[in-house]
C-alpha cells in the first residue's frame, strides 16, 4: 500500500557542500513498512522551477523515532530547496514506491554492497537489513575524494566498509571497482551510483558469476508508473517504468553491453 | 446542493471531472491515494490495435510551469486491454465512467479498436486520439487538417454507436474549423486541448532532451491556451465541449467551465498530487453551495 503524508522536517544534517541529509517524520500518522530500495516522490513548494516532484531513495528508517531518511544531493533547483530546509519545514510525500533489493542466495558467501556518489544511499538501509537477518556482507564504497564520503559511520554500524577514493585521501586509491575486496569470492551484489559506475560493477560481476542488481534513476514524473516517462529497456518485456519494475533491477533483464 | 450531473453526447457522467488519458494509467495506480469513484469519468491511457513499446528514453523533460512528454502511446494494445484490464477495473470502479482513449496509425485501426471495444458495456464512451505529437505516422496527421479529421470521425462513427469524443490538435490554424468538420461527421463532443508540440535543449551536452527532439508540452504552461481554444470551439459547436490544459485546481477547472466547457479533464496534475482531481469534484461541489448554484450549469459559457 501506497500512502501520501504531509511531514515535517526533524532534523537537516549538512555533509558537506553539495549534501544533506533530511529526517521527516509523517503527521498525524504512522510510518508504514517501507523496504530496502524503495523511493519516495516529495513535492518542493514554493520552488517555482520545480514543477515535479522530486524521487529520492530512502536512505534509512529510524522506526523509533518514527523518521525517514533522505539523502540529497543538491542536483539543481528542486533538490537545492531540499537540501536548504529548515527543522519545521513541511513536505508532501508519496511512498513507499517502487520494488526492493533481493535478499541473497546464501547468507554466508560474501555480498557487496556497491555504492558510488548519492547512491550510497539506499544502500544503509540494505545493510541494516542484511545485519539485522544475519547476512554476510560488506559495503564498498566509493568517492572522488574523502570528503566526498557520506554517513560512513552509519555504515560502519552494521557492517565492514571498504573505500576507495579517486585521489587516495581515504581507503584505497582508485575507483571503487578496483578495491581489493573484489579479488574476494563474491556471490552476490548490490549497485547504486552513477550510470558508468554500475556498468563497470555489472561487468566484475558478470566475470565472477555473481548475482547482480542494480538501482536505476531515470527521470521520472508520476512515480507510480501512470505517465511511461521512465522507462528502461528490459530483455524480457521491452520498455518498463523504472518506478514500478523498479528502481531496483536484475542485469540479466537490462540491455546494458556488459 | 448545486447538481454537478453533465451530459456528454447521452452519456451522463455524476460531475464533470475527469482525468486525461496518458496521466491517470488504468486507475488502478492511484487507488491508494484518491477515491477514483468520486470522479465523473476516466479515460485510460491510449489504446491501439497492436502492442507499441513507445519511444526511447529520455522521454520527458520537466519545463516551467509543465513538462514536455515523447511517450509515443506506449500501450499493450486493444486484445491486452480487453482481456486483462477490462475486466480488472469494471470491477474495482462502480461509480466513475470508464471510458478509452483510441489512437491508430490508419483509419482501419481506429475502426478495428471501435469495434472490438463496442461490446464492453461498461465502455459507454470512447475518446478518440487524432492529437498525438509524439507518433511518426497517424496521431496528429489526423488531427490537424479537417479532411483527416473528418475521415476518422466517419469511420469510427460507423464503427462505434455509443458515445463518440474526438480529441483534438492544438497544433493547428484554426482549432474551431477541425471541431466543426467533426461534428459535422457525428461526433458526439470534442475534448480539447491535446498537448503543445515543443522542444528542450540540453546545452551542456548540446543535445535535445528528448529522444524524439520534439515532444507535448502539458501543465499549467499551456493553460491560458487551452481556455481560449475552449470558449471559441464552444461558441462554434453545439456539441459538449471538455476541456483539458494544466487545470491544477477547481479554481482552474472553472475557468473552463466558464469558458463553455460542459466537462473538464485533469492531465498533468495528476503527477503532481495523485488526489487532484477528487480535490476538484469535492470543490466544484462546494463552489455550487457557496454560489448558491443549483446547477453547475448556471456558469457554463458564461463568458
Amino acid at each position: 500500500m501506497k500512502f501520501i503524508h504531509d511531514m515535517v522536517v526533524s532534523e537537516v544534517e549538512t555533509l558537506n557542500d553539495a549534501y544533506a541529509l533530511l529526517k521527516l517524520i509523517p503527521i498525524g500518522a504512522n510510518l508504514p513498512p517501507i523496504l530496502p530500495g524503495q523511493f519516495v516522490q516529495i513535492r518542493v513548494p514554493n520552488s517555482p522551477d520545480t514543477f515535479l516532484r522530486r524521487p529520492i531513495s530512502v536512505n534509512f528508517v529510524d522506526y523509533d523515532k518514527k523518521e525517514l531518511w533522505l539523502l540529497v544531493r543538491n542536483a539543481g533547483e528542486g533538490t537545492r530547496h531540499l537540501i536548504e530546509s529548515q527543522p519545521g519545514d513541511y513536505y508532501n510525500v508519496m511512498y513507499p514506491l517502487g520494488n526492493t533489493f533481493s535478499l541473497p542466495q546464501s547468507k554466508d558467501d560474501l555480498s557487496l554492497l556497491v555504492g558510488g556518489g548519492v547512491g550510497v544511499a539506499p544502500l544503509l538501509y540494505f545493510g541494516k537489513q542484511l545485519h539485522d537477518k544475519g547476512y554476510r556482507f560488506a559495503f564498498a564504497l566509493g568517492a572522488r575524494s574523502a570528503g566526498d564520503l557520506l554517513l560512513l559511520d552509519e555504515f560502519s554500524k552494521y557492517g565492514p566498509v571498504h573505500i576507495s577514493t579517486e585521489d587516495g585521501s581515504l581507503g584505497e586509491k582508485g575507483f571503487i571497482t578496483q578495491n581489493s575486496v573484489f579479488g574476494e569470492e563474491v556471490a552476490h551484489i548490490a549497485c547504486c551510483g552513477p550510470t558508468p559506475m554500475m556498468h563497470a560493477v555489472a561487468k566484475i560481476a558478470r566475470q565472477k558469476g555473481a548475482c547482480c542488481e542494480v538501482s536505476l534513476e531515470n527521470h521520472m514524473a508520476c512515480g507510480i508508473g501512470a505517465c511511461l516517462c521512465c522507462v528502461e529497456d528490459t530483455r524480457d518485456e521491452g520498455n518498463v517504468c523504472v518506478c514500478t519494475e523498479g528502481p531496483v533491477f536484475n542485469i540479466n533483464r537490462l540491455k546494458w553491453e556488459i | 446542493m448545486g447538481n454537478l450531473k453533465v451530459n456528454i453526447g447521452g452519456l451522463e457522467l455524476q460531475n464533470p471531472v475527469m482525468t486525461a488519458s496518458g496521466t491517470f494509467g488504468y486507475g488502478d495506480e492511484f487507488a491508494d491515494f484518491m477515491d477514483v469513484d468520486s470522479l465523473g469519468a476516466i479515460i485510460v491511457k491510449g489504446t491501439t490495435l497492436h502492442p507499441r513499446q513507445g519511444n526511447p528514453a529520455p522521454r520527458m523533460a520537466e519545463t516551467p510551469a509543465g513538462m514536455l512528454n515523447a511517450v509515443g502511446l506506449q500501450n499493450k494494445g486493444v486484445d491486452y486491454f480487453i482481456e486483462h484490464i477490462y475486466p480488472k477495473i469494471s470491477e474495482e470502479f462502480k461509480t466513475t465512467e470508464i471510458i478509452v482513449n483510441v489512437a491508430g496509425s490508419t483509419v482501419d485501426d481506429y475502426r478495428a479498436v471501435c469495434e472490438k471495444l463496442a461490446p464492453l458495456d461498461r465502455i459507454r464512451a470512447i475518446e478518440i486520439n487524432i492529437s498525438c505529437p509524439n507518433v511518426k505516422q497517424g496521431g496528429m496527421a489526423f488531427g490537424t487538417t479537417c479532411a483527416g479529421a473528418e475521415e476518422v470521425t466517419k469511420a469510427v462513427r460507423a464503427a462505434w454507436p455509443k458515445t463518440l469524443i474526438m480529441k483534438l490538435s492544438p497544433n493547428v490554424t484554426s482549432i474551431v474549423d477541425i471541431a466543426k468538420a467533426v461534428e459535422a461527421q457525428g461526433a458526439d463532443s470534442v475534448s480539447l486541448i491535446n498537448t503543445l508540440m515543443g522542444m528542450a535543449v540540453d546545452v551542456k551536452r548540446r543535445k535535445a532532451v528528448l529522444s524524439t527532439v520534439t515532444g507535448g508540452l502539458s501543465g499549467p504552461a499551456v493553460r491560458p491556451v487551452a481556455v481560449r481554444m475552449v470558449w471559441q470551439v464552444a461558441k462554434a459547436v453545439k456539441i459538449p465541449v471538455i476541456g483539458l490544459g494544466g487545470i491544477c485546481n477547481t479554481n482552474d477547472a472553472l475557468e473552463f467551465i466558464m469558458a463553455g466547457a460542459t466537462a473538464i479533464q485533469v492531465g498533468t496534475a495528476n503527477f503532481l498530487d495523485p488526489r487532484t482531481a477528487q480535490f476538484i469534484a469535492e470543490g466544484l461541489r462546494d463552489y455550487c453551495e457557496e454560489n448558491h448554484l443549483n446547477d453547475i450549469s448556471e456558469i457554463r459559457g458564461i463568458i
